[in-house]
């Protein structure tokens, strides 16, 4: 297992896709690889890319990672797609989309199936983002599954996260729903060159306004245009998501609005640093992971220790209505 | 509660377009409970062995239609060879003359599905030989 290690810290691919596999399955000398690289991690930028299925965030990324590679910087991507919930199986097919990124030693593309977690990522990505970290990336972007309203676990994994949008999808009262858009930091709106773009352009810039403390907010009331001040107190230390038009499979960065989306990430990161929130936000997220994995290995552990067939008795005596799923739960925990 | 699970690399080389026998088997063998990654049409060897690598899987599946793959096959060969991954097995789909498959058969191809093969015998195979290259590593 040290061999893979050392291999990852010299630049060896094999190394690295082969720890990864061990990482994600949960073999043995994944432990203790973790702890071994965990020093060596914190250096690399996360951006985490989300969206609705369809609105292009693989194209986005291969355009992104294309730019990030053109300014000389190294990228690592993490694809997630979802896993079926019946046969546990998966097509993960986002490197369709990144062909531009083929023969690039910069590059290093692993896709991952989500294997029953719900919140839009993998339960071993979070790990597979520090051994990437470790392996020396500059950036590490992470493409969620094609997610709806709720699946927003990749904020805290990602530094910055970046929401793709793209033209038609629903209408302004989408954009004032909670969940998805709330955890952007940057705002998408792919597809640009598409009919309708600039209404959805429109409609989210307005939900921002609305949201946040900024000065005034321009609103629409019986035709009239009117200015309405809102809260002012925070609104400097507070940051106003940009939406940023982009057509990721335009040739150059500078016509694809990809250069501007990058410009966009680098002042969330230099506001990060400025307004001092990136130390706190890292403690919240250590608590965060730490209360997720005490669960995980609590659960883990209670199942192992209960008798043979006390989780099928219980099940069928909820079925039979003898107790209630709550009277059950306390029924497992007192048999363990 | 270790999750694994099989990843094969569906990858259609050559220049022919016609990806639709690498579409169905990359969902059949998604319903069989593997991980596919499929890459698309038009692979060049140097992209399925950089894909393969990076991925980490445990078998490359190709898919030819167009009759070129006494050129691909054995190029394929050599270039994921010079990248360590002597140890991931080929498997390979299309329209393949019998004479052919012995010289396959000897550049490491361990299964040839043509026309007609159902995709049951298909994920049979890749699981016999991911079974039989683990019993190797652990004797």
């Amino acid at each position: 297992m040290s061999s893979l290690v050392d291999g990852v810290r010299a630049g060896s691919r094999r190394s690295l896709a082969k720890l990864l596999t061990i990482i994600e399955n949960e073999r043995e000398g994944a432990r203790e690889a973790l702890a071994a690289l965990f020093p060596h991690t914190g250096r690399a930028w996360i951006l985490g890319v989300t969206g609705a299925p369809g609105t292009g965030k693989s194209s986005l990324v291969n355009a992104l990672a294309k730019a990030y590679r053109a300014r000389g910087q190294t990228v690592a991507i993490i694809a997630v797609d979802p896993t079926s919930p019946f046969t546990g199986g998966a097509i993960l097919g986002d490197r369709i989309r990144m062909r531009d990124l083929a023969g690039d030693p910069g590059v290093f593309i692993r896709s991952m199936a989500t294997r029953g977690s719900l919140g839009g990522l993998a339960r071993a990505t979070r790990e597979v983002i520090r051994v990437l970290d470790a392996a020396g990336f500059d950036r590490i972007v992470v493409e969620t599954v094609g997610a709806g309203q709720s699946e927003v676990e990749i904020v805290r994994a990602a530094h910055t996260t970046v929401v793709v949008e793209a033209p038609g999808l629903g209408d302004d009262v989408q954009a004032i729903k909670a969940g998805i858009l709330e955890i952007a930091d940057v705002l998408v709106v792919n597809k640009a060159d598409r009919p309708g773009a600039q209404n959805t352009i429109r409609a989210l810039k307005a939900m921002l306004e609305l949201g946040h403390p900024t000065r005034t907010a321009r609103v629409n009331h019986h035709g009239q245009r009117m200015q309405v001040d809102t809260p002012v107190a925070e609104a400097d230390s507070i940051w106003l998501p940009p939406v940023i038009q982009t057509v990721a499979t335009a040739e150059s960065a500078e016509e694809s609005g990809v250069a501007a989306l990058i410009d966009a990430i680098d002042a969330h990161r230099d506001h990060l640093h400025t307004a001092g929130t990136l130390e706190p936000q890292e403690r919240e997220r250590i608590m965060i992971e730490l209360r997720d994995r005490l669960q995980h290995e609590l659960m883990t552990r209670l199942l192992g220790s209960l008798p043979d067939g006390l989780l099928t008795e219980t099940v069928r005596r909820v079925q039979a209505r003898e107790l209630d799923p709550r009277q059950a739960v306390a029924w497992i925990l007192d048999a363990s | 509660m270790a999750q694994q699970a099989i990843r094969v690399l569906i990858a259609k080389p050559g220049l022919d377009g016609h990806d639709r026998g690498a579409k169905v088997i990359a969902r059949a063998l998604r319903d069989a409970g593997f991980e596919v990654i499929y890459t698309g049409l038009r692979q060049t060897p140097e992209m399925i062995a950089e894909a393969a690598l990076q991925e980490d899987v445990d078998v490359v599946g190709l898919s030819i239609l167009s009759g070129a793959h006494m050129a691909l096959v054995p190029r394929i060969r050599e270039v994921m060879n010079a990248a360590e991954l002597e140890d991931v097995p080929i498997i390979l789909g299309g329209i393949i003359p019998d004479e052919d498959k012995p010289r396959l058969h000897e550049l490491g191809v361990s299964g040839i599905f043509g026309p007609g093969t159902s995709t049951e015998t298909i994920a049979t195979h890749i699981r016999q030989i991911v079974q039989e290259r683990d019993e190797r590593a652990s004797s």
